[in-house]
Protein backbone atom coordinates (compact mmCIF):
# COMPACT_ATOMS: atom_id res chain seq x y z
CA UNK A 1 0.00 0.00 0.00
CA UNK A 2 1.25 3.26 -0.87
CA UNK A 3 1.81 5.68 2.29
CA UNK A 4 1.42 9.05 2.47
CA UNK A 5 4.96 9.80 3.32
CA UNK A 6 5.86 8.05 0.29
CA UNK A 7 3.91 9.84 -2.13
CA UNK A 8 4.88 12.69 -0.45
CA UNK A 9 8.99 11.53 -1.34
CA UNK A 10 7.95 10.78 -4.83
CA UNK A 11 6.40 14.52 -5.87
CA UNK A 12 8.94 16.84 -5.39
CA UNK A 13 6.26 19.95 -6.13
CA UNK A 14 4.11 18.98 -3.02
CA UNK A 15 3.25 21.53 -0.58
CA UNK A 16 3.59 21.94 2.82
CA UNK A 17 2.76 18.57 4.72
CA UNK A 18 0.18 18.07 6.15
CA UNK A 19 -0.41 15.47 9.59
CA UNK A 20 -2.05 12.82 9.47
CA UNK A 21 -4.45 13.53 11.70
CA UNK A 22 -5.76 16.64 9.56
CA UNK A 23 -5.65 14.70 6.52
CA UNK A 24 -7.89 11.56 8.44
CA UNK A 25 -10.34 14.32 9.75
CA UNK A 26 -10.36 15.88 6.03
CA UNK A 27 -10.99 12.84 4.80
CA UNK A 28 -13.61 11.77 6.81
CA UNK A 29 -16.03 14.60 6.35
CA UNK A 30 -15.56 14.55 2.58
CA UNK A 31 -16.36 10.68 2.38
CA UNK A 32 -19.47 11.58 4.81
CA UNK A 33 -20.66 14.35 2.62
CA UNK A 34 -20.29 12.51 -0.06
CA UNK A 35 -21.73 9.01 1.14
CA UNK A 36 -25.28 11.13 2.34
CA UNK A 37 -25.68 11.32 -1.21
CA UNK A 38 -24.96 8.39 -2.55
CA UNK A 39 -27.27 6.38 0.48
CA UNK A 40 -29.87 8.06 -1.38
CA UNK A 41 -29.76 5.11 -3.45
CA UNK A 42 -31.38 5.47 -7.26
CA UNK A 43 -34.24 8.01 -7.43
CA UNK A 44 -36.97 6.21 -9.83
CA UNK A 45 -35.84 9.01 -12.65
CA UNK A 46 -32.77 6.70 -13.47
CA UNK A 47 -34.65 3.63 -13.53
CA UNK A 48 -37.39 4.77 -15.38
CA UNK A 49 -35.10 6.33 -17.76
CA UNK A 50 -33.03 3.21 -18.47
CA UNK A 51 -36.21 1.13 -19.05
CA UNK A 52 -37.55 4.17 -21.34
CA UNK A 53 -33.74 4.08 -23.49
CA UNK A 54 -33.92 0.43 -23.20
CA UNK A 55 -37.91 0.45 -25.45
CA UNK A 56 -36.26 2.79 -27.90
CA UNK A 57 -32.96 0.94 -28.43
CA UNK A 58 -35.68 -1.97 -29.17
CA UNK A 59 -38.23 0.09 -31.39
CA UNK A 60 -34.96 1.69 -33.32
CA UNK A 61 -34.10 -1.63 -33.94
CA UNK A 62 -37.04 -3.76 -35.24
CA UNK B 1 -30.76 -5.97 -29.35
CA UNK B 2 -32.63 -5.55 -25.94
CA UNK B 3 -30.25 -3.46 -23.19
CA UNK B 4 -27.70 -6.79 -21.51
CA UNK B 5 -29.14 -6.83 -17.94
CA UNK B 6 -25.37 -6.94 -16.64
CA UNK B 7 -24.92 -3.50 -18.59
CA UNK B 8 -28.38 -2.04 -16.69
CA UNK B 9 -27.03 -3.22 -13.73
CA UNK B 10 -23.88 -1.65 -13.64
CA UNK B 11 -24.88 1.58 -15.00
CA UNK B 12 -27.51 1.24 -12.15
CA UNK B 13 -24.92 1.04 -9.47
CA UNK B 14 -22.87 3.74 -10.87
CA UNK B 15 -25.61 6.02 -10.24
CA UNK B 16 -25.43 7.10 -6.48
CA UNK B 17 -22.28 7.87 -6.88
CA UNK B 18 -22.11 9.51 -10.14
CA UNK B 19 -25.16 11.83 -8.50
CA UNK B 20 -22.47 12.49 -5.63
CA UNK B 21 -19.69 13.32 -8.19
CA UNK B 22 -21.88 15.50 -10.13
CA UNK B 23 -23.21 17.52 -6.78
CA UNK B 24 -20.01 18.21 -5.66
CA UNK B 25 -19.20 19.46 -9.59
CA UNK B 26 -21.93 21.80 -9.85
CA UNK B 27 -23.35 22.29 -6.51
CA UNK B 28 -27.09 21.98 -6.84
CA UNK B 29 -29.22 19.02 -7.16
CA UNK B 30 -31.78 19.42 -9.44
CA UNK B 31 -28.58 20.48 -12.20
CA UNK B 32 -26.58 17.68 -10.91
CA UNK B 33 -29.53 14.93 -11.50
CA UNK B 34 -30.23 16.45 -15.08
CA UNK B 35 -26.02 16.14 -15.76
CA UNK B 36 -26.59 12.29 -14.84
CA UNK B 37 -29.54 11.98 -16.79
CA UNK B 38 -27.51 13.67 -19.85
CA UNK B 39 -24.61 11.35 -18.71
CA UNK B 40 -27.16 7.72 -18.87
CA UNK B 41 -28.47 9.29 -22.26
CA UNK B 42 -24.69 9.37 -23.66
CA UNK B 43 -23.68 6.61 -22.65
CA UNK B 44 -26.40 4.23 -23.86
CA UNK B 45 -26.37 6.04 -27.32
CA UNK B 46 -22.49 4.94 -26.69
CA UNK B 47 -22.50 1.27 -25.21
CA UNK B 48 -21.00 0.22 -28.35
CA UNK B 49 -17.68 2.20 -27.35
CA UNK B 50 -17.71 0.40 -23.65
CA UNK B 51 -15.26 -2.45 -23.43
CA UNK B 52 -16.24 -5.01 -21.57
CA UNK B 53 -14.37 -5.81 -18.35
CA UNK B 54 -13.18 -2.42 -17.88
CA UNK B 55 -14.84 -0.54 -15.48
CA UNK B 56 -18.08 0.91 -16.24
CA UNK B 57 -18.06 3.65 -12.95
CA UNK B 58 -15.10 4.90 -14.38
CA UNK B 59 -16.35 5.16 -18.14
CA UNK B 60 -19.48 6.96 -16.85
CA UNK B 61 -17.72 9.61 -14.42
CA UNK B 62 -15.13 10.32 -17.87
CA UNK B 63 -18.77 10.99 -19.54
CA UNK B 64 -19.79 12.70 -17.05
CA UNK B 65 -16.94 15.09 -16.20
CA UNK B 66 -16.66 15.86 -20.03
CA UNK B 67 -19.68 17.12 -20.69
CA UNK B 68 -20.04 19.08 -17.24
CA UNK B 69 -16.86 20.53 -18.81
CA UNK B 70 -17.93 21.50 -22.31
CA UNK B 71 -21.62 22.99 -20.77
CA UNK B 72 -19.55 24.87 -18.12
CA UNK B 73 -17.26 26.47 -20.88
CA UNK B 74 -20.26 27.92 -22.44
CA UNK B 75 -21.31 29.20 -19.29
CA UNK B 76 -18.33 30.57 -18.32
CA UNK B 77 -18.93 32.94 -20.84
CA UNK B 78 -21.13 35.06 -19.04
CA UNK B 79 -19.46 34.29 -15.42
CA UNK B 80 -15.64 34.46 -15.44
CA UNK B 81 -15.34 33.05 -12.39
CA UNK B 82 -14.19 29.66 -11.46
CA UNK B 83 -14.41 29.59 -7.83
CA UNK B 84 -16.47 32.28 -6.48
CA UNK B 85 -19.42 31.03 -8.83
CA UNK B 86 -19.49 27.92 -7.89
CA UNK B 87 -19.51 29.41 -4.11
CA UNK B 88 -22.28 31.89 -4.60
CA UNK B 89 -24.65 28.45 -6.57
CA UNK B 90 -24.14 26.89 -3.09
CA UNK B 91 -25.27 29.67 -1.10
CA UNK B 92 -28.78 30.19 -3.58
CA UNK B 93 -29.20 26.56 -2.50
CA UNK B 94 -29.84 26.65 1.49
CA UNK B 95 -29.46 23.28 3.12
CA UNK B 96 -30.41 21.69 -0.02
CA UNK B 97 -28.36 18.67 -0.01
CA UNK B 98 -27.61 17.92 3.28
CA UNK B 99 -27.12 18.92 6.97
CA UNK B 100 -26.42 21.66 8.93
CA UNK B 101 -22.97 19.96 10.62
CA UNK B 102 -21.40 19.96 6.57
CA UNK B 103 -22.08 23.44 5.79
CA UNK B 104 -18.41 24.67 6.81
CA UNK B 105 -16.57 21.76 5.11
CA UNK B 106 -19.16 22.38 1.99
CA UNK B 107 -18.71 26.13 1.66
CA UNK B 108 -14.55 25.35 2.11
CA UNK B 109 -14.49 22.69 -0.85
CA UNK B 110 -16.47 25.24 -2.51
CA UNK B 111 -13.35 27.88 -2.83
CA UNK B 112 -10.60 24.89 -4.03
CA UNK B 113 -10.30 25.81 -7.72
CA UNK B 114 -12.54 23.13 -9.65
CA UNK B 115 -9.32 21.19 -10.92
CA UNK B 116 -8.09 20.59 -7.26
CA UNK B 117 -11.96 20.03 -6.08
CA UNK B 118 -12.37 17.24 -8.69
CA UNK B 119 -9.47 15.18 -7.93
CA UNK B 120 -9.74 15.44 -4.43
CA UNK B 121 -13.32 14.00 -4.44
CA UNK B 122 -12.21 11.50 -6.73
CA UNK B 123 -9.60 9.95 -4.85
CA UNK B 124 -10.82 10.76 -1.13
CA UNK B 125 -14.68 9.79 -1.60
CA UNK B 126 -15.55 8.10 -5.28
CA UNK B 127 -12.72 5.24 -3.93
CA UNK B 128 -11.13 5.45 -7.51
CA UNK B 129 -7.12 4.95 -7.80
CA UNK B 130 -4.45 7.88 -8.92
CA UNK B 131 -4.62 6.22 -12.19
CA UNK B 132 -8.41 5.91 -13.20
CA UNK B 133 -8.53 9.66 -11.77
CA UNK B 134 -6.03 10.44 -14.11
CA UNK B 135 -7.96 8.69 -17.03
CA UNK B 136 -11.32 10.38 -15.79
CA UNK B 137 -9.61 13.96 -16.32
CA UNK B 138 -7.64 13.57 -18.50
CA UNK B 139 -4.36 13.95 -17.33
CA UNK B 140 -0.87 12.71 -15.88
CA UNK B 141 -1.05 10.69 -12.80
CA UNK B 142 1.20 13.21 -11.07
CA UNK B 143 -0.80 16.02 -12.04
CA UNK B 144 -3.39 14.48 -9.93
CA UNK B 145 -1.36 13.83 -6.94
CA UNK B 146 -0.37 17.30 -7.14
CA UNK B 147 -3.60 18.71 -7.10
CA UNK B 148 -5.15 16.34 -4.42
CA UNK B 149 -1.99 17.43 -2.01
CA UNK B 150 -2.98 21.25 -2.85
CA UNK B 151 -6.66 20.71 -2.00
CA UNK B 152 -6.49 18.63 1.17
CA UNK B 153 -3.71 21.83 2.23
CA UNK B 154 -6.24 24.59 1.25
CA UNK B 155 -9.02 22.60 2.68
CA UNK B 156 -7.01 22.41 6.00
CA UNK B 157 -6.29 25.92 5.47
CA UNK B 158 -9.87 27.43 5.12
CA UNK B 159 -11.36 25.40 8.08
CA UNK B 160 -8.16 26.43 9.99
CA UNK B 161 -7.05 22.71 11.50
CA UNK B 162 -3.64 23.06 12.51
CA UNK B 163 -3.79 20.86 15.69
CA UNK B 164 -3.88 17.20 15.38
CA UNK B 165 -4.80 17.39 19.20
CA UNK B 166 -8.18 18.74 18.27
CA UNK B 167 -9.84 15.27 16.95
CA UNK B 168 -8.03 12.85 19.01
CA UNK B 169 -5.92 9.68 17.52
CA UNK B 170 -8.03 7.42 15.54
CA UNK B 171 -5.44 5.23 14.39
CA UNK B 172 -7.80 3.14 12.00
CA UNK B 173 -9.15 6.25 10.28
CA UNK B 174 -5.44 7.41 9.85
CA UNK B 175 -4.51 4.25 7.77
CA UNK B 176 -8.00 4.31 5.46
CA UNK B 177 -6.81 8.24 4.72
CA UNK B 178 -3.28 7.08 4.43
CA UNK B 179 -3.56 4.85 1.44
CA UNK B 180 -6.45 6.08 -0.64
CA UNK B 181 -10.06 5.03 -0.14
CA UNK B 182 -9.18 1.28 -1.57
Amino acid sequence: METAANRNKKDPAKPAKLGREVQARLGQQLRAMYDEVVNQGVPSRFTSLLTQLDGEENKDKR
Amino acid sequence: MAMDESVRKSVLSAVPSLRAFAISLCGNVDRADDLVQETLVRALANIDSFQPGTNMSAWLFTILRNHFRSEYRKRRREVEDSEGHYADTLKTQPEQHGQVEFREFREALAHLPSDQREALILVGASGFSYEEAAHICGCAVGTIKSRVNRARTRLAELLAIDSADEFGPDEQTRAVLAGGRD
